[in-house]
């Protein structure tokens, strides 16, 4: 601690040059972190047995319904506790702008599988009990101004009725809310066995089944057992955890991975040149000063510390404001809830404030060795000389 | 010596001596090429995906979709409705034949090279038809597939990027092996995306029964459009509607590419702010070095006007060099470079190549001397205040 009035001198030597490195290097890491958000989201292996529901789709495609009967084959496998489906409606309300989910399932079995969506006893009841019942969730009512009773129209795309008619009505009997995932309150449930009558085609098909286990321990062997008991069917399955399903299209938008890393090492490689640069500078405008420390009995080691400290200082300092940025833009600025449309659920992993220490010492080094190294060498009598 | 030509001397000798301060010079140009670099990519990605999905579609043919759908995957026709849209007035016959084509548009999944994951290819089921309505669809390896079989032609682009889509090879399809008997290409749109198999067979394989997507018919001419509309809406028994083909996939590209055009600007805007504090930083020291040369132009007659105009002109040429070179590195890495992406609202694999376009070079260049103009901006005034005495002091 006693040599920080020398490295505090040297920092504040010159405050905008100070101030500006610190500022290219927190832009450095606020896209660092808002990249890696992004790539880890894509790029991060699914752990089987973080979740405890099981999606099953059809190994063909995700668009490829399962016959009906799967659902209580599905049932009887042991370990599984609750079996539920869902079907995608597509379907506009009003304006194609007002776009929200509309999923077609088993009221019953539907809110026992997501027990996290809290719905009362009554509008439960009621969803079960009418054909044409639909259920939203909280945000999206408000959304739309919709009470419990309003008759709402839902034009069909992919599903017309059996006469030809493509406009569905349903009543709206209960309003579920998320409060952990606000993202799950933008979604519309319709009366699958309603739904299923009324449809032009399709009958007696699902979309894909959620199951739910005992114990998610066995994810992993029941999962098998899934695909292993409709193989060679016309209808063979692939079963993986929710998370590993909504993955599915996050992965799929291409070589992302690739991308946001050619962006990063681009934008490393260039702050690494400019604090590199920067440090350089301000050791050999320092020459002479360098030299009467080493005079005076200063150890070159010392020298050495003292000038890689303040560029570890510089790095450091850089990463924790780039890094909150990132934090405060995800978090207070709403970048998270915007992503969720086109990316999925991204969420800020810890790790990343890891990797980024690691990441703003590695850069502190590799910037700040040459100079220090040409301190350290520096002799007495040259140094004086230039002078 | 003229205001003019005071700023051409200073700046001659600022470029002059760039060399010697290579290093600091070297700073604002790589910061400036890095930025540059980025934003011409991600600017380069988008507008490959976007005119691969625009070029798809011609002024002279129409689609035809379910009421409410507009995308071919929610799309579905019957076999039926298109045998009455064949009686509709403005359809170009060929051979006696109207020109109208029932296709079928679904997904398989298959793994695309070096991955694990399957991805979402699109699967055509396709008539004879629409081999005649697409003169642009040409054989380039192998054969067509024969009517009735399991045979199948892959398109160049799904070629490229799906394991196993060689010629010769088999793909599993619910129990039954389809063989790929050759590769295609379209000049380049979105079917080269895609895998063509015989409509029927697709029919069966996928359970569609007598049914199909879309249907794709060939305009007679300028007017044929309205004609066929008015057909359609006509007849009671369909509930279809009619799209201009072009007017179709140009709606669809917009919505795929805008995401990636904002994500470009935002990214390059960031790395743009980075760059400026860079620039700042080189030009505050590059004045700081050379207060005793400016001290000296300034005693000696010059003003501190066209010291100023020729230290921000030294900025904006540093950060010229730098947008050029970070537009280079660009298009040597990306131009021509081919991926493949989930396409909005066909949820399938669309792949393109990045074109690094002229205009996205001029955007990259104004961008880089917006950050050499603001880099220079403040240095430049700092110096050109500097009290002469006080700068030949210094020495």
């Amino acid at each position: 601690m006693k040599y920080w009035t020398i490295v505090y001198a040297g920092l504040t030597r010159k405050k905008w040059r100070t101030i500006l490195t610190i500022s290219s290097i927190a832009i450095a890491f606020l896209l660092f972190g808002l990249l890696r958000s992004v790539a880890v989201a894509f790029t991060e292996e699914i752990d089987l047995a973080g979740d405890d529901r099981l999606v099953v789709m059809s190994k063909l495609s995700f668009i490829e319904p399962l016959p009906f009967s799967y659902w209580q084959r599905l049932k009887s496998i042991e370990g599984v506790k609750q079996v539920a489906h869902r079907e995608w409606f597509g379907g506009t309300y009003q304006d194609r702008s007002n776009f929200f989910p509309k999923w077609p399932v088993p009221p019953k079995e539907y809110f026992e599988v997501y027990s996290n969506l809290i719905i009362s006893e009554k509008e439960k009841n009621d969803f079960i009990n009418t054909r044409t019942g639909m259920v939203v969730g909280k945000r999206l009512a408000e959304r739309f101004n919709w009470k419990l009773g309003d008759k709402i129209p839902i034009m069909g795309d992919i599903y017309p009725k059996k006469d030809g008619e493509m406009l569905w009505t349903f009543d709206l009997v209960g309003i579920f809310s998320n409060p952990d995932n606000l993202n799950d309150e933008d979604q519309a449930f319709l009366n699958y066995y309603y739904f299923d009558e009324a449809r032009a085609f399709g009958e007696g098909t699902i979309g894909n089944f959620v199951v739910q286990v005992d114990d998610k321990g066995n994810n992993e062997r029941i999962a098998k057992e899934i695909d292993t008991m409709f193989a060679n069917s016309s209808d063979e399955t692939k079963t993986g955890t929710e998370a590993s399903f909504s993955k599915m299209f996050a992965s799929q938008i291409g070589d992302v991975g690739f991308i946001m890393n050619s962006i990063l090492s681009a934008v490393f490689f260039t702050i690494l040149l400019v604090t590199g640069n920067t440090m350089s500078q301000a050791i050999r405008e320092r020459t002479s000063e360098l030299a009467v420390f080493k005079t005076i009995g200063y150890l070159d080691s010392t020298i050495l510390l003292l000038v890689l400290a303040e560029s570890v200082i510089l790095c450091l300092l850089g990463a924790i404001i780039g890094i909150g940025l990132a934090l405060f833009l995800f978090f207070g600025g709403g970048l998270q809830d915007s992503l969720y449309g086109f990316f999925g659920d991204i969420v800020f992993k810890p790790s990343i404030v890891g990797s980024a220490a690691l990441l703003a010492l590695i850069t502190a080094v590799v910037s700040g060795l040459p100079p220090a190294l040409f301190a350290m060498r520096l002799k007495v009598v040259d140094a004086l000389r230039r002078n | 010596m003229s205001w003019f030509n005071q700023i051409i001397a200073v700046t001659n000798m600022n470029l002059r001596t760039v060399l010697e301060r290579s290093g600091s010079s070297l700073v604002v140009v790589i910061g400036i090429a890095g930025s540059v670099a980025v934003m011409v990519s991600l600017l380069a990605m988008a507008q490959g995906l976007n005119s691969t999905i625009a070029s798809t579609g011609d002024d002279s043919r129409a689609l035809i979709l379910r009421e409410g759908s507009d995308s071919e995957l929610s799309s579905g026709i019957s076999m039926q409705d298109i045998n009455i849209i064949e009686n509709s007035p403005g359809i170009m016959k060929f051979d006696e034949e109207p020109m109208v084509a029932a296709e079928i548009f679904t997904i398989i999944d298959l793994k695309k090279k070096g991955t694990e994951e399957t991805s979402n290819l699109p699967l055509r089921g396709v008539q004879g038809m629409s081999f005649t309505i697409r003169p642009e669809f040409e054989i380039i390896e192998g054969v067509n597939f024969q009517p009735g079989t399991g045979q199948v032609i892959v398109g160049k682009g799904a070629a490229d990027q799906y394991q196993g889509l060689e010629v010769g090879n088999e793909i599993d399809i619910r129990n039954s092996k389809w063989k790929v008997v050759g590769i295609f290409s379209t000049e380049g749109d979105v079917h080269e995306s895609e895998v063509w198999a015989d409509l029927t067979y697709t029919q069966g394989a996928f359970r569609r029964g007598a049914s199909a997507s879309v249907a794709i018919v060939k305009l007679e001419d300028d007017q044929s459009l309205d004609k066929l509309g008015i057909f359609v809406e006509n007849d009671p028994r369909l509930k279809l509607k009619v799209e201009r083909e072009s007017d179709f996939y140009n709606n669809q590209s917009s919505g795929a590419s805008s995401v990636i055009n904002a994500f470009g600007y935002t990214v390059a805007v960031i790395m743009a702010i980075g760059a400026l504090f860079a620039a700042l930083n080189t030009m505050y020291s590059a004045v700081s070095t050379r207060l005793v040369e400016i001290g000296t132009l300034r005693a000696i007659g010059f003003q501190g006007s066209s010291v100023l105009f020729a230290l921000m002109l030294e900025s904006m040429i540093l950060a010229l060099f730098g947008g050029l070179l970070g537009s280079g590195i660009a298009y040597l890495m990306f131009n021509g470079y081919t991926v493949s992406t989930l396409a909005g609202g066909s949820f399938s694999q669309t792949s393109f190549a990045f074109a690094v376009t002229a205009d996205i070079v001029r955007q990259g260049l104004i961008l880089a001397l917006v950050v050499g103009t603001f880099g220079g901006i403040l240095p430049a005034w700092k110096a050109s205040r500097q009290d002469i005495t006080e700068a030949l002091r210094a020495i």
